[in-house]
């Protein structure tokens, strides 16, 4: 079966935001971006399931500006065997994005659909769920496990109380949670070999959706900033605090 | 506006995640709940006695036992048809039903909210809280993730809510429920703690985190939690994780150990009232956000804590 991992390029997730002075959103001229880590552990599984031999072909697919073709291609050096990219300028909201990942999925018909929980931009947790639903598919969200067995997956999930397992009939929607995998890095060899993979350069008139937001923001500004406090220099003075806090009797 | 909200359970009672979610629906309109479960009646009769809520829709079915979304979802967008807006927790039950409900409604979710600005303009946290957005959504009808810290919660009495029984389409069989591993544990539940005891990395081992946090937390009966570092280690389970992608908190006082206060860590707690750090590296970023900070060695710091108490 075929494998579709959905990947977003996003502010690397050890830059610290900065939000425009005019209210108007996060400043991303040239900072770096990466690959969003819960899509690197996408794309991990997916490989791992083609070296079980579960998966026979792993298709990384990104919709955004031009750019994301680099994060495709560390997928594709990660050892995916080929890309999508669905290039659109300005924001994809989730709904969107799901929408252009069901029509993909039609054209290719895979058995899974391996996504991220949440991209660390917009914090959404959303598009994986909404594709299953668009599709009519089963889904098992934010796993930590995942075995293919026949026609069905079962898939352990990281739920408040602890752990989940559900089995899901084929073709499903997955979405990883960190603890799934440790994405490998892609070796130099990969890195030259993905350049020649094949990458399929798309818009999404090709697919006929839509991409019109239906929320707008209206302002995005900085938290309130919370005041580093003191520091005490002994037990004694941090029990006499923990006393007058009323923690301790 | 008449608002469904969907009550968090365990088939026995009603979740404290539910009350802050009614609290941000009430500040829209009028309160309906859905109970969806299976021998879940009692909850039901609970769920009506909150402060405020009018209708309480209870859906007892086998194929709801353990809230599969692909089962609770239609149900939901039936219901909707009478209804204006869907509010869920954002607890992982809440995430995993609220966005398949979306879609089917065609619409997009606003995830998180910390706040109703007004009935269609809402304000969430993005990039883990490092940039608070406000949004405005042109959808007819709404679908909301609810940030249960930033909403007090509804008073369990007052209300007098009547109880109407709804059937779903039953078991959609796509999916189905295999087993779970739940932790069972005397101590409060993170997310409605009033004080927490955190370990991180620092603290080493499983081994340390028990011999450590747990006695300190048990003498001022207070939750434990943890860091993604501490969880990824094996020091203790998944639900234990605090932060961006784990349980976000808010207790009167956080007591992080052996935590370097990464800002996906900082995500989840950083609205705690008072945040107490104990860490060896004075230059951690823990110390930025802390009210109180001690610099030493947490193996000694905390056992002279714990006799001094
Ligand atoms: C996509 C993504 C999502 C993430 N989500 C989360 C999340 O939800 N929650 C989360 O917590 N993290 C999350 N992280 C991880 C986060 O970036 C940090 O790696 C993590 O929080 C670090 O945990 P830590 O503070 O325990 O470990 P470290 O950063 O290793 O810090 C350990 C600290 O312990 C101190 N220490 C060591 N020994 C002692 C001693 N004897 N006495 C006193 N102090 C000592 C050290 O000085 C150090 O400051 C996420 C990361 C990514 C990429
Ligand atoms: N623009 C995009 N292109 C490709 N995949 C995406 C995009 N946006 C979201 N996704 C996928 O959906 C997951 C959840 O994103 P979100 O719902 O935005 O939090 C991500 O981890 C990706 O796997």
């Amino acid at each position: 079966m075929k494998i579709l991992v959905p990947i977003k390029r996003v502010l690397d997730y050890n830059l610290k935001p900065r939000v425009k002075a005019d209210g108007s959103g996060i400043d991303l001229a040239n900072v770096k971006q990466s690959m969003n880590p819960f899509d690197e552990i996408a794309v991990e599984e997916a490989i791992r399931l083609k070296e079980k031999g579960v998966a026979t072909e792993v298709i990384a697919v990104s919709i955004g500006e031009p750019k994301a073709q680099e994060t495709l291609r560390t997928a594709l050096a990660m050892g995916a065997d080929r890309a999508i990219l669905v290039t659109h300028d300005g924001v994809a909201e989730p709904l969107a994005v799901a929408k252009l990942l069901k029509a993909i999925a039609d054209e290719e018909q895979p058995g899974l659909i391996v996504l991220g929980k949440q991209a660390i931009d917009d914090d959404s947790n959303q598009t994986g769920q909404m594709l299953a639903a668009l599709l009519g598919w089963a889904q098992g969200t934010f796993a930590s496990k995942v075995e293919v067995a026949g026609e069905t997956v079962n898939v352990t999930r990281e739920v408040d109380g602890g752990l989940e397992t559900v089995a899901l009939k084929l073709p499903a929607i997955v979405t990883t949670d960190l603890r799934l995998n440790e994405p490998r890095y892609a070796s130099l060899p990969n890195i030259m070999k993905a350049k020649s993979k094949p990458l399929a350069n798309k818009t999404p008139a090709d697919y006929g959706v839509d991409m019109t937001p239906r929320i707008e923001t209206l302002n995005v500004s900085e938290p309130p900033k919370r005041q580093a406090g003191i520091k005490v220099a002994s037990v004694d003075e941090l029990v006499a605090k923990l006393k007058a806090l009323g923690v301790a009797a | 506006m008449k608002t469904l909200v969907l009550v968090e359970h365990d088939n026995a009672s009603v979740k404290d995640a539910t009350l802050h979610t009614v609290t941000a629906a009430a500040a829209l309109g009028e309160v309906h709940l859905l109970v969806v479960g299976q021998g879940c009646a009692a909850v039901a009769d609970e769920a009506a006695k909150i402060s405020g809520v009018a209708k309480v829709h209870l859906a007892d079915d086998a194929a709801f036992a353990h809230q599969l979304p692909e089962n609770v979802a239609p149900l939901v967008v039936a219901l909707m048809a009478d209804h204006d807006a869907f509010l869920a927790p954002a607890t992982t039950t809440g995430k995993n039903i609220a966005p398949r409900v979306a879609a089917l409604l065609d619409v997009m979710q606003i995830s998180d909210i910390i706040a109703v600005d007004g009935p269609d303009s809402f304000t969430r946290p993005i990039y883990a809280g490092n940039a608070i957005a406000k949004v405005k959504t042109s959808d007819k009808k709404l679908v909301i993730t609810v940030r249960g810290t930033a909403f007090d919660k509804a008073e369990t009495s007052g209300g007098a809510g009547t109880v109407e029984a709804v059937s779903g389409s039953g078991d959609a069989g796509l999916a189905s429920f295999v087993g779970a591993e739940i932790a069972a544990s005397e101590r409060p539940e993170l997310t409605s703690a009033r004080i927490i005891v955190s370990g991180g990395r620092g603290v080493g081992s499983g081994e340390n985190y028990h011999k450590i946090i747990d006695p300190l937390a048990d003498k001022l009966g207070a939750a434990t939690g943890a860091t993604r570092a501490a969880v990824d280690a094996g020091f203790v389970p998944n639900d234990y994780q605090v932060g961006q992608t784990g349980k976000i908190v808010a207790p009167e006082v956080y007591i992080a150990v052996g935590i370097s206060g990464a800002i996906q860590h900082l995500a989840g707690m950083k609205d705690s009232k008072t945040i107490v750090a104990i860490n060896k590296d004075e230059d951690a970023p823990i110390f930025q956000v802390a009210d109180i900070g001690l610099v030493g060695d947490l193996f000694q710091i905390v056992p002279e804590l714990m006799a001094k108490l």
